[in-house]
């Protein structure tokens, strides 16, 4: 109670006409109106206003289209099973690894969570490159084998598009689970065996719905994703005609050209694909009030950990056999293509050759694209942890009125899919409010801060939470100013929250198509929308070789941010 | 003239008064301790003396200066209050080292560089934390922490600090020696010390006087240890300092009796003449100022006896009333035990008479 | 004589660490706990008892020696025996009191019972029995979370009677409670045995609970048993320093005898008023209890008052005597200003020989681990 007024009162004590705390509030509420709330409403006026009129002809237009049902239908069919599967593949993993006797699991742990740091584009992209119904290497070389006449395997297909991003979004549930596993009080298993349970019943009564908000809490962040996701659809599914929402969106804007009639029809779909995603949200959020276990609690006890006996070693395997095909063989597949002098020819040591390389190192489109995605990281990465580190102080300390839509403006990004935020960033910046960053690179960077917002502020909210009032208080007695405690005490102290901030939003920005996809122009093309593009224009090998480039970049940059956070200290 | 005053305090947080015309004074040189229960308003009087909340009403003096006064107007702000303060949680920032921890007052108050070293250098002396200068705080015990914060305390100021309850996070055995530490750098130092507490015990332990709180944030008494522990002013204090029984007095015929429900025992003592205003009185005692004696007329029964090593702990049935009896191991090795169920014959010494309280429904 | 319900045989627990080397945790414990009986295994952290506990429990293995519950072996290093705490038949209560919170009280309560396939009514009968014990009627559909710790210990206890074991293991069931609430659960819990019989063996680092609970008490240190006794034996007539200064609080005197007279260290002048003990050294540690001295204007050691301190319960003095200093404590009504004369007398205090130095460096090796 008394700490939710301490800034209050120091206001009041002050008594100053404009304090610090009064331009901060003004300043976090403009920046927001015109990052988040602009285009969003623009989403909003050109679906439902038809030349100043309101209507909802245009999202029934949509409706009546068998092509947007059956993307729609797409979606919701992709988004269900790939969070039912990815929700079985984590908690088994989380459970193998977390409390029983399997070798290697501290390793292994660590590797399980590889995939959630790789752009699944790129995945789908070695999976295509694998097992393309017409030209994949394993098809190809299993036809040959086994004389068949069609191929076996067809990645192109739904059930293609879930496999890749279930190995990619089962991370979400496994580290949820994994850490619950870990906290978890053992005196509440220990108690059932007492009660007379023996092992498995323990496991299946007591540990497993003990784990359930974990659980949905991981599941649902996987549905949202996968509803909300572009790379993979695109990818595996173009060729085939399987659209989802997202891929629908890009679809008819490109088909368009750019014209206005094509946004506005985008405008609609991207209502009905936030209609998707807010209904997975509020289920979202009715599971996580309803639930929430204190399961932690008590003396620390390592947990007792589950004698696998003979199963130890097949399950061993099983765990390295996933690995491989998760993590190493889409790996090894994007640089092996790199590698070859042309797609289609063997992948044996005579074909390599640096060519891709040389010519992707060499091309201006190409290393623009690497210039344009390290200064769009860089500088979203900077101005969003800026800009976070500022609306999480006025929420978490000065708490003006309004903190609530704060709030909520500053992590309602996120949940919209990048799509729609690009189509809103796209109707707000091109001329139509008089400013027009079509084609520049500002409109992608306005995006991609609307986009990573929500993840500075986050960070550096749980920052503050940790920064007591009492520490900015002591150094006004000790004879700060108000403005001197903030640069003395706050700012030090979050500034590890603020760096790892940055990581967090420049990791995924350089790696982004989703929304770049939508917004690129002639000379504004990232990274991701560059190996997009070469593979579309059938440069199967270039767009390899970028991708290696692209995963050596984040792995050394992920190098880079553990060796920095390591270290680290402060709150 | 008293070194810090405090005059008629009024503080509300909206529709909660939480001190209403507080006034309270502090002679220089000593050691104050403000006791009382939690949200009786005393972390709220520090925060006002302080100036990290404003008072609606009153005055605040500090050595003849006025940091606060609204009739006047006055309200010095926090930084330039120059008072020292140790918070519960002590408030040392992790990120700097000890040196720069207790160097930042002076750093504000742009002192030269060699003189802070040089004060830096005698104040951790002081604290016994000489050998810590350059360790961060995340690398001290918390009686350590307690210790930077304590010479940063006083680097803000010689004259007068301000401590908010800042052993409770300390393991019992710590806690003691802290007070003692404090005492010591308080007598050599000269300071004029205000202790904020809830714990009791801290408080006789270190106050050279003590003023006591309600939960209604009034003050009740204001005294020595010796003052509150043998002379408590009201049944208030006497319960906030230990377990109390009370048994009811009857005035019958111009004689005390005690009322144990079902009959009235005489009572020997002799009650005092203030009392005796016809309003009924209750007579308090601790456990261990009752004893066993058989010549006592005054009989009960043993209902459950408990060995805690240092003392048994009785529970003794009264007439109707069950009270509480501690007979320490000196006594249970020369009176003997009483036995679960047994008839025993009980005195009262050291007794203290009160105002019944009203029994409220 | 009362049957022996759990029996411990020269039980022994090494375990092997990587950074301090090995440790041993139980060291050759041997005891017996009879039917009935409220036994508690006392101790510093880092005694080893709550390894010996777990090791009736059956979470952990033994290295050495052999447990019987109810006659039956249960581990036994020699026959290769280990049954598993499931088949075990005791009831176990943990600090963290380890309801589960997924389960409303009933369900909890309920658990051993449907492992165990007992028939519906019967379910319903037991639990509301084993409720109605515990003091939770009424509270059947109510979850874990929304009560308060008390009432969630109160949970585990009902769970851990439900199935009527023969022996009841508690390990610290108390502290997370407030004192006060902590003061009534001792008498629950004792009630709770004079109705259904079990046996307790309860851990506990807090001695006065202990002693206000327990038939009999262990008191170990650094993994070996120290001594076995009645709360009013192990307390006034401890068997050596540990254990005097474990339980309750201790004041020691550096004395010397000499001639059958025993004068305190520093002050060979004044002989304490005090008969030397059978088989006295010439030099020994004389210890008693602050609140077992008698402080009085004439009475006995003629000293003065060099601090005084309010407690809240009592009045704690610090006198001097020969070149040390003694700690005492008497009721508020006995006072004596600061610097005032005043005497000491001694009662029935204990004699121990001069302590050695290495035991004291071994046990802060252990509290490392």
């Amino acid at each position: 109670m008394i700490n939710l007024r301490r800034n209050k009162d120091l206001a009041a004590v002050e008594g100053r006409r404009i304090g610090l705390d009064n331009v901060m509030t003004a300043l976090a509420f403009v920046l927001l109106l015109v990052i988040v709330v602009i285009p969003i409403s623009m989403i909003i006026y050109n679906a439902f206003f038809h030349e100043g009129k309101f209507t909802f002809n245009l999202i029934v237009e949509q409706l009546t289209r068998s092509t947007t049902l059956s993307s729609m239908w797409n979606t919701i069919k992709i988004g269900g099973l790939v969070t039912l599967f990815g929700t079985i593949m984590g908690v088994f993993y989380a459970w193998l690894l977390g409390r029983s006797n399997i070798p290697g699991k501290k390793l292994m742990r660590s590797l399980f969570t590889i995939p959630y740091m790789f752009p699944p584009f790129l995945g789908a992209m070695a999976w295509d490159l694998l097992l393309n119904g017409r030209s994949g290497y394993l098809n190809r070389w299993m036809m040959q084998t086994f004389n068949l006449s069609s191929a076996p395997l067809n990645i192109n297909t739904i059930w293609g598009i879930v496999f890749v991003e279930v190995s990619y979004y089962f991370p979400f549930v496994f580290m949820q689970v994994v850490s619950a596993l870990e906290r978890m009080d053992p005196t509440l298993e220990e108690s059932a065996r007492i009660a007379g349970a023996k092992q498995g019943t323990v496991i299946r009564t007591i540990t497993l719905p003990l784990v359930v908000p974990a659980i949905s809490a991981g599941a649902l962040l996987i549905l949202i994703s996968s509803l909300a996701h572009f790379g993979v659809p695109a990818i595996l599914g173009f060729s085939q005609g399987i659209f989802t929402l997202p891929t629908r969106i890009f679809a008819v804007i490109s088909r368009s050209g750019g014209s206005f009639e094509g946004i506005r029809q985008a405008a609609a779909l991207s209502i009905l694909l936030v209609v998707v995603v807010a209904l997975a949200l509020l289920l979202q959020r009715k599971v996580l009030s309803s639930g929430g276990y204190d399961i932690i609690k008590g003396k620390s006890m390592r947990p007792t950990l589950i004698n696998l006996r003979g199963a130890r070693i097949p399950l061993f395997i099983l765990a390295l056999v996933t690995l491989a095909v998760i993590v190493m063989v889409p790996l090894i597949m994007i640089f092996l293509v790199g590698l070859v002098r042309a797609y289609g020819l063997p992948l044996i040591p005579a074909n390599f050759t640096l060519a891709n390389y040389t010519r992707i190192l060499t091309t201006s489109g190409t290393l623009d694209s690497i210039k344009n995605s390290l200064i769009l990281a860089i500088s979203a990465g900077i101005i969003s942890m800026t800009l976070g580190t500022l609306i999480a102080y006025v929420v978490q300390k000065i708490k003006p009125r309004g903190t609530g839509v704060l709030e909520i403006l500053s992590v309602l990004p996120y949940s919209i899919p990048g799509t729609v935020l690009a189509i809103g960033v796209i109707l707000a910046w091109s001329g139509s409010l008089g400013i027009n960053l079509y084609n520049t690179l500002w409109i992608i960077l306005v995006a991609y801060i609307a986009r990573y917002l929500s993840f500075s502020m986050k960070t550096s909210s749980a920052a503050l939470l940790q920064v007591h009032p009492s520490l900015e208080e002591a150094a006004r007695t000790c004879g700060a100013t108000h403005t001197e405690s903030l640069k003395d005490i706050t700012l030090p102290l979050i500034r590890p929250a603020m760096i790892s901030g940055f990581f967090l939003i420049f990791l995924p920005a350089m790696r982004e198509v989703t929304t770049s996809v939508l917004l690129y122009g002639p000379y504004t093309r990232t990274l991701g929308v560059q190996i997009y593009s070469l593979r579309d224009a059938g440069m199967m090998p270039q767009a390899a070789a970028l991708g290696s480039v692209a995963i050596v970049l984040i792995i050394v940059i992920n190098a880079i941010v553990n060796a920095i956070t390591a270290d680290r200290k402060g709150v | 003239m008293a070194y810090v005053r405090f005059e008629n305090i009024s503080v509300s947080y909206g529709d909660n008064q939480v001190l209403k015309n507080f006034s309270l004074s502090l002679e220089k040189n000593e050691i104050m301790c403000l006791v009382g229960p939690s949200g009786c308003g005393k972390t709220t009087l520090v925060r006002c003396l302080l100036g990290l909340t404003r008072p609606d009403e009153g005055e605040i003096y500090v050595d003849d200066k006025c940091l606060f006064s609204s009739k006047r107007r006055i309200n010095v702000p926090a930084e330039r209050r120059g008072i020292g303060i140790v918070f519960q949680d002590y408030a040392v920032w992790p990120h700097l080292t000890v040196k720069d921890n207790v160097a930042y007052p002076m750093r504000k108050q742009r002192m030269k560089k060699n003189e802070i070293d040089r004060r830096v250098k005698d104040v951790l002396k002081q604290v016994s934390m000489s050998e810590y200068i350059n360790h961060l705080p995340g690398q001290l015990s918390g009686g350590q922490q307690q210790r930077v914060a304590i010479a940063r305390a006083l680097m803000s100021s010689d004259d007068l600090i301000v401590l908010d309850e800042p052993i409770t996070n300390l393991d019992a055995k710590l806690r003691d020696q802290m007070l003692n530490e404090i005492r010591d750098i308080q007598r050599n130092i000269g300071t004029t010390i205000f202790y904020i507490t809830h714990d009791q015990k801290a408080a006789l332990h270190l106050g050279d006087q003590l003023a006591i709180m309600n939960g209604r944030g009034e003050l009740v008494q204001i005294g020595s240890d010796e003052d509150i522990i043998l002379r408590p002013k009201s049944r208030f204090i006497f319960e906030f300092i230990g377990v109390t029984n009370f048994i009811p007095l009857k005035l019958v015929n111009s004689e005390y009796k005690l009322d144990l429900g079902r009959e009235m025992i005489p009572w020997p003592e002799q009650v005092p003449d203030t009392m005796a205003h016809g309003k009924p009185i209750e007579m308090g005692t601790r456990p261990n100022d009752i004893t066993f004696d058989d010549a006592s007329p005054i009989k009960a029964k043993v209902k459950r006896a408990v060995f805690l090593g240092s003392e048994y702990d009785y529970f003794i049935e009264l007439g109707n009333m069950e009270i509480r009896l501690q007979q320490s191991t000196l006594d249970a090795a020369l009176v003997g035990v009483a036995k679960e169920g047994s008839e025993v014959g009980l005195r009262f010494l050291n007794p203290h008479y009160y105002e019944a309280k009203r029994r409220e429904a | 004589m009362a049957q022996v319900q759990v029996q411990l045989t020269n039980v022994t627990k090494r375990f092997v660490t990587k950074t301090l080397g090995d440790i041993v945790a139980v060291d050759d414990f041997n005891f017996e706990v009879y039917e009935g009986e409220c036994f508690s295994i006392l101790g510093p952290s880092g005694c080893g008892k709550t390894t010996a506990l777990r090791m009736i429990a059956g979470f952990e293995d033994l290295t050495e020696g052999e447990i019987h519950l109810g006659g039956r072996p249960v581990s036994s290093s020699r026959k290769n025996l280990y049954v598993p705490p499931e088949e075990r038949d005791l009831g176990m209560v943990f600090q963290a009191f380890a309801v589960w919170p997924h389960k409303n009280v009933f369900e909890n309560v309920a658990y051993p019972l449907r492992i165990k396939k007992v028939q519906r009514a019967e379910i319903e009968r037991r639990v509301k029995e084993a409720l109605h014990h515990t003091s939770l009627t009424g509270l059947e559909k109510t979850y874990p979370s929304d009560l308060s710790g008390g009432q969630q210990q109160r949970i585990a206890l009902a769970r851990s009677i439900v199935t009527n074991p023969k022996v009841m293991l508690l390990d610290e069931p108390l502290s997370n409670l407030d004192p006060h609430l902590r003061e009534t659960m001792r008498f629950e819990l004792k009630e709770l045995q004079s109705k259904f019989g079990f046996t307790i063996i309860f851990v506990t680092h807090d001695q006065s609970e202990a002693m206000a609970i327990s038939d009999r008490m262990l008191v170990a240190d650094m993994g070996k048993i120290m001594q076995i006794d009645t709360p009013e034996n192990l307390y006034n007539r401890p068997i050596n320093r540990f254990v005097h200064s474990f339980l309750g609080e201790s004041t020691f005197l550096n004395v010397v005898i000499k001639d059958g007279k025993v004068y305190a260290k520093g002050d060979m002048e004044h002989p304490l008023d005090l008969e030397a003990p059978p088989n006295a050294e010439s030099e020994m540690i004389m210890a008693t209890r602050p609140n077992a001295i008698e402080l009085t204007a004439d009475k006995g050691y003629q000293t003065h008052v060099q601090t005084r301190i309010f407690l809240t319960d009592r009045t704690e003095y610090v006198v001097p005597i020969g070149n040390q200093t003694l700690k005492v404590q008497t009721p508020h009504r006995i006072t004596f200003a600061q610097g005032e004369s005043c005497s000491v007398r001694f009662v029935e205090p204990m004699w121990y020989p001069v302590e050695d130095p290495e035991a004291e460096k071994e046990r802060q090796r252990r509290q490392l681990i």
